[in-house]
């Protein structure tokens, strides 16, 4: 049996939730391919790992994969996995989002948890648009995109979500794209194995929703344009403010050591409890 | 139901008013082993503004916590006393900061300036609470000098215990004094 | 130190800490809000010191999450709030209720709508705890009165939840949050605790939705082995997303059952000198320690006042109220809202007798004397 096949049958749901909800050359099962690589890599039980993951096109990834699994309410994904892991600090949780539900409504649980540095894997695939409710323009649409909400023309800037979650001060942060999938394995299991808040930025496609209405072609079009706009964090500081503009780099953006939550709680834990001995 | 007494506490916010009732409910609750329940009112500001807090002490179940016609009134400023002064129940008792309460709307108030006795005697104006309420168990005997004690020393920070001691002692012999000068009014109830 | 079996002055608030604590409750997310903050100031002192969890979310929204996500580890949890809070809420409340996961919420009611009078009473959220997310739910909200009872519904709110797989809802208020009362702290030994079911069968075996005579199915713990999935959508027995209206139909059913099958564990009245009533006030929480004063005193003049004391609100305890109406003149229904429980039970009247009501909205609680001039009036 071929290596992915032998993945496939240890980490997919596949003879219960198969056929999936997404549209044929969606970025979503490219992900979820580095996803299982990636956890397979790192050698955690499926016992061990919680997938949790909010709403939208992403938000059904949960479904498919046999870890215990959550799919929450839009944009609160990040608030579960915080009770999850705080509740069991042995659990590996990784958090999957789309850019709506990690920047727009679940915008504020993002940039908190960042800077609260709970170990959490957070995927963020970032397709621009939101995908599953017909096409409307996201936190990521790009200025002067047309969506089925912005047909005049998208007002608004977007957030860069990787910038965003470095300044939130997260422990580790990267981005990559499904085009660069092998990159994407690792940077997901650098991730997965970071301990503290680990931030992975995916970019991504919805050539059904965005691509149509904005003339960029069919999947293999807006690989290709993956492919073209991206730029090694290594080559990208090489390169000037002008070369760089419209250009996405891709790489590891932060890797810092912070105190991580759960083990500063255990000292509270400790000393709140030697506090009740010593008080009779 | 046993007998039921009610005390309202009233002044302005930073005077201790409402920790002066959270001493007094635990002196009966606690320490005297009675129904207690105490309640408060209290506004958006940490300091200033008025505060107001009820004890209500029985030897049955208390129902309505708050009180309805206070047996005991102690105020620690005009406006408290002007607000709440002919609640009162007949027969009941006033007990006003002689030192904040300049003018008194019944001759049947108990005037002793709490404040200035807390400054002269315990150093700290702010124990003024506690000495008002040493006078006001002296005065009225809703609990013992003795729980009252055993309360304060539990509530009160270890540092601040012997300003506190020394504020309970001025304020029940503030009180003595004045039953001595004269045969203090009692609450009926 | 442990505090049990002390004698000691507690705040509502303060012994709705003591009754989770009692319960088992190790996890307690929240947001600061009047008049619910003690629970949070107090939670984050004691959790740690029995190896539980405390946090500070960043809003009410988050803190159910984070609540839920607990649960779902195999924590006790607990949130506490009041109404703004309460209507952030809601979402994730539908969330527990939909995918069954035990866990309690405290709401200390203070005047609405939107900021309203923070730091005064009310009861406005009555109708909101029913209903409060959207789509048809079973829930279970019960309403203390005093301290005493604030320690004591939050450990039936935890073994309620716990048993039932649902979230339940103590609806407190201001006046019984805040005031402070002598009360005996049971031995631990003496608190009944309930924990949820887990499942005993291989994993391969576990159908987590599966429907049971109790109509409650075993919940495992994440990290237990049983790798099962966990969704806000109408999901089938195995908890995957089902549009099938042959797997829908069942599953609403099976949530409304298991709570109304087991109506007399949780609907719990308090009776005060019906027999013989001919006129019966209806009253819960803060209100219905002024109506119990005001019927002793209607009694002392010679009218043959009672008092229902609602201790459940949700599901409303409609079967030991009826006798009552059949029988009665007529029923006074106090409350710190515009008529939120009177009107339920006029809808259960249905011509029995006459409901009147009593309201107050400005922030005041009842008081005996009016309720008494109601009365006398009647």
């Amino acid at each position: 049996m071929p290596e992915f096949t032998k993945l496939i049958h240890k980490y997919l749901r596949h003879e219960k939730k198969f056929p999936h909800v997404w549209c044929p050359g969606c970025g979503n099962g490219i992900v979820l391919g580095a996803l299982i690589r990636a956890i397979d890599r790192t050698g955690f039980s499926k016992d061990e790992i919680v997938l949790v993951s909010g709403i939208g096109c992403s938000g059904r990834m949960s479904v498919y994969v046999d870890f215990n699994t959550l799919h929450t309410t839009h944009g609160r994904a990040l608030t579960f996995a915080t009770g999850i892991k705080l509740a069991n600090p042995r659990l590996q949780v990784i958090v999957v989002m789309g850019d709506g539900d990690a920047t727009a409504i679940g915008g504020n649980h993002f940039i908190h948890a960042a800077r609260r540095n709970l170990n959490l894997t957070a995927l963020i695939i970032n397709n621009q648009i939101y995908g599953m409710t017909g096409g409307q323009y996201s936190p990521t649409t790009p200025l002067g995109a047309l969506s089925s909400t912005s047909l005049y023309g998208n007002l608004e800037q977007p957030f860069a979500i990787a910038e965003l979650a470095v300044a939130a001060g997260a422990a580790w942060v990267g981005r990559s794209t499904v085009y660069h999938a092998s990159h994407l394995d690792q940077l997901i299991e650098t991730a997965i194995r970071k301990k503290g808040f680990a931030v992975v930025e995916i970019i991504s496609h919805c050539h059904t929703q965005y691509g149509r209405k904005n003339k960029m072609g069919g999947p293999a079009d807006m690989l290709r344009w993956q492919k073209e706009v991206a730029v090694r964090l290594e080559k990208a500081q090489t390169m000037t403010p002008e070369q760089l503009r419209g250009k996405i780099t891709i790489g590891i953006l932060t890797d810092r050591d912070l105190p991580s939550y759960t083990r500063e709680y255990r000292k509270i834990q400790q000393a709140a409890q030697a506090a009740l001995k010593g008080g009779g | 139901m046993g007998e039921r007494v009610e005390i309202r506490l009233a002044g302005s916010g930073g005077q201790g008013v409402i920790l002066a009732g959270v001493i007094l409910a635990e002196a009966a609750g606690v320490y005297e082993g009675r129904e207690v329940a105490q309640t408060q009112s209290y506004g958006p500001e940490a300091r200033g503004g008025a505060s107001r807090a009820e004890v209500v002490i029985s030897d049955g179940e208390i129902d309505y916590p708050r009180a309805m016609q206070p047996d005991i009134l102690l105020c620690l400023s005009q406006r408290a006393c002007d607000a709440y002064v002919f609640d009162v129940k007949p027969g009941g008792m006033v007990v006003v900061d002689s030192g904040l309460v300049q003018h008194l709307p019944t001759t049947r108030a108990v005037a002793l300036p709490f404040t200035e006795i807390a400054r002269r005697e315990v150093g700290e104006g702010m124990m003024a609470n506690i000495v008002a309420l040493a006078a006001l168990v002296t005065l009225t005997g809703v609990v013992s000098l003795r729980s009252l004690e055993a309360a304060v020393a539990a509530r009160i920070p270890p540092g601040h215990r012997e300003a506190a001691r020394k504020a309970l002692e001025a304020g029940a012999a503030a009180a003595r004094e004045y039953l001595n000068r004269r045969e203090a009014p009692r609450p009926t109830a | 130190m442990s505090d049990t079996g002390r004698v000691m002055l507690l705040q509502g608030n303060e012994a709705v800490v003591e009754g989770a604590l009692a319960a088992g409750c190790r996890f307690f997310a929240g947001y600061p809000i009047t008049p619910a903050t003690e629970i949070s100031e107090v939670m984050s002192v004691r959790l740690p010191a029995v190896g539980g969890v405390f946090i500070q979310m960043e809003d009410e929204i988050a803190s159910l999450g984070a609540v839920i996500g607990a649960s779902l580890a195999g924590a006790k949890a607990m949130t506490a709030t009041s109404g703004p809070g309460f209507s952030l809420m809601q979402e994730n409340l539908g969330f527990a209720v939909i995918a069954e996961v035990p866990c309690v919420i405290v709401n200390v009611m203070r005047g609405g709508p939107s900021t309203g009078l923070p730091t005064h009473v009310s009861q406005g959220d009555v109708q909101q705890a029913r209903w409060g997310t959207h789509g048809d739910h079973p829930i279970i909200v019960l309403a203390p009165a005093t301290t005493r009872e604030c320690f004591d519904l939050t450990v039936l709110a935890f073994n309620l939840s716990e048993k039932f797989r649902i979230p339940v809802i103590l609806l407190s208020d201001e006046v019984v949050a805040h005031t402070r009362e002598k009360i005996t702290l049971p031995h631990p030994r003496e608190v009944e605790v309930v924990e949820r079911l887990k499942p005993t069968m291989p994993p391969e075996w576990y159908i987590p939705y599966e429907d049971t005579p109790r109509g409650v199915p075993p919940m495992a713990s994440f990290g237990d082995g049983y790798r099962y999935h966990v969704t806000g959508l109408i999901h089938d027995v195995r908890g995957f997303p089902t549009e099938r209206p042959d797997e829908i139909v069942p599953f609403l059913d099976r949530l409304f059952r298991k709570i109304h099958q087991h109506l007399h564990e949780i609907c719990r009245v308090e009776e005060f000198l019906t027999e013989e009533a001919d006129l019966l006030v209806v009253a819960y929480g803060s209100v219905a320690r002024s109506a119990k004063r005001a019927v002793r005193e209607a009694r002392a003049r010679g009218v043959k006042a009672g008092l229902v004391r609602l201790i459940t609100l949700w599901p409303f305890p409609r079967r030991w109220l009826e006798p009552h109406l059949r029988r009665v003149r007529a029923v006074l229904v106090p409350e710190l809202n515009r008529g939120q429980i009177s009107r339920e039970v006029s809808r259960i009247n249905q011509g029995l007798t006459r409901v009147e009501k009593l309201n107050r909205i400005d922030g005041r609680l009842l008081t005996p004397e009016e309720i008494l001039g109601r009365l006398m009036k009647m």
